[in-house]
């Protein structure tokens, strides 16, 4: 069982964040990029081609958190991979012991850089999710057997900022009853679409059945806030919030406090478990930002325990 | 092309730019064809729908799927049973019943024939 799956079963709190893309510079470069946020962390993602950019693969960036002393939680996107290519990532990935799986849909190859590829879509993030718990109980999707077959434990996203707003509670749960067992939400910048989804989920049975971590990342910049606005697809800042850095003396450090907002007040929700961080580069933001909301290191939360701060 | 094909695609492409995937999911999906979704997504919409409901990859679009709830609920005849199979767990496609006529398919039940390692049920 893994330490995420071990933690989240004993109730405690969570803190997961997304490793920064990786090119060059090899495991010098994981290390430097790990570090700094490593001391918080139960698990770290390692991403598959996000924005539609090609990196290192994310089974090859969870093997080197391995190595690192880190656990990883492997993403794996639909839109580069067939079946058959997912299904030997996954069972490949627990050959080397990576039980984390997370299942998405991917950006389109449309937001990234080499838009001529072709689009995959083979399965969706559902249908994956399903495939790896075919896996986990002993057979590929094609009925042949696995013997034994692999541990896993499998997560999804999903984005409460994105219309059908009424309708991603119950899509997060169509995640779940597929075999997700953990939701790392898309980062959201309106606190309010935060707050219905937390109610739908947890009128609905999700937060029973799953433990959702919603995702707060630092920026640096009024510029950087537009960028995600008009540039990532789904997320949405409102202007306040970007006036708001703009006008500051020190743009990074409001964008640090805009950030502890989001995050104080998505620990606060019914049903939060933990919380996703998501930086862009190597960021000793992650570390600062888990001490002003009193977020203990990941050793002095399993020493004296730090469950969720409210009631679930 | 068989008779049945070639009727199907007359009557499905104008009405609902039917893309012929030969296992029709219209009725459970609010008479809005999934294959239109450039990510041919059959559970749904994915995280990249806009904030003004348009599609991730084409913005003047709006999103199949938004459109497929919409119409889920709002459809006056449709049956109760198709709007409750909307939130259902639809398998991966056939991709060898791509081309063929899911009427015919429907008829001798092979568009119900899933994967063997496929879990109907849902947990």
């Amino acid at each position: 069982m893994s330490r995420l799956e071990q933690t989240l079963e004993q109730g405690r709190f969570v803190v997961t964040a997304e490793m920064p893309t990786i090119d060059g510079g090899g495991m010098d470069e994981v290390r430097f990029q790990l570090d700094p946020m490593a001391p918080y962390l139960d698990a770290c993602n390692a991403t598959d081609n996000t924005a539609a950019h090609a990196h290192a693969s994310p089974l090859s960036i969870a093997i080197a958190l391995q190595q690192c002393g880190m656990e990883p939680i492997m993403q794996l996107v639909c839109r580069d991979r067939n079946r058959l290519a997912l299904q030997a990532e996954i069972v490949g990935a627990a050959l080397h012991g990576i039980e984390n799986v997370c299942c998405l849909t991917g950006d389109d190859v449309s937001a990234g850089d080499e838009p001529e590829a072709r689009r995959v879509f083979d399965l969706d993030s559902p249908q994956l999710l399903s495939t790896a718990r075919s896996i986990a109980s002993g057979r590929y999707l094609g009925g042949r057997a696995i013997e034994p077959p692999p541990h896993l434990f499998l997560g999804a996203v999903e984005n409460p900022g994105a219309p059908p707003f009424s309708y991603r509670a119950e899509r997060a749960l169509k995640k779940v009853r597929a075999g997700a067992r953990f939701l790392q939400l898309q980062i959201c910048f309106e606190p309010h679409l935060l707050e219905e989804f937390m109610a739908a989920a947890v009128r609905l049975g999700v937060t029973e059945r799953a433990a959702i971590l919603p995702s707060i990342t630092i920026l640096r910049s009024a510029r950087a806030l537009r960028f995600i606005d008009q540039k990532v697809p789904g997320i949405s800042v409102p202007a306040a919030i970007i006036s708001r850095v703009e006008a500051a003396d020190d743009q990074q450090e409001a964008c640090f406090d805009v950030a502890y907002e989001l995050a104080a007040h998505a620990m606060a929700q019914p049903g939060v478990r933990g919380l996703h961080f998501i930086s862009f580069r190597k960021d000793a933001g992650i570390a600062a930002l888990c001490r002003r909301l009193g977020i203990p290191t990941h050793a002095e939360r399993v020493e004296h325990g730090y469950g969720s701060p409210v009631a679930v | 092309m068989g008779l049945l094909t070639a009727m199907e695609a007359a009557v499905k492409k104008p009405v609902f730019g039917c893309q012929m995937c030969g296992q029709c999911v219209l009725h459970s999906t609010g008479m809005t064809c999934p294959m239109n979704c450039p990510k041919t997504l059959r559970n749904g919409p994915c995280g990249g729908v806009r904030a003004d409901g348009g599609c991730e990859v084409k913005p003047e679009m709006r999103c199949v799927w938004l459109r497929g709830y919409e119409r889920s609920r709002r459809l006056p005849l449709l049956p109760a049973a198709w709007r409750d199979e909307f939130n259902h767990l639809r398998p991966p496609v056939d991709n060898t019943l791509r081309g063929t006529s899911s009427w015919r398919n429907f008829a001798n039940g092979r568009d119900r024939r899933t994967p063997a390692g496929w879990e109907d049920g849902e947990h």
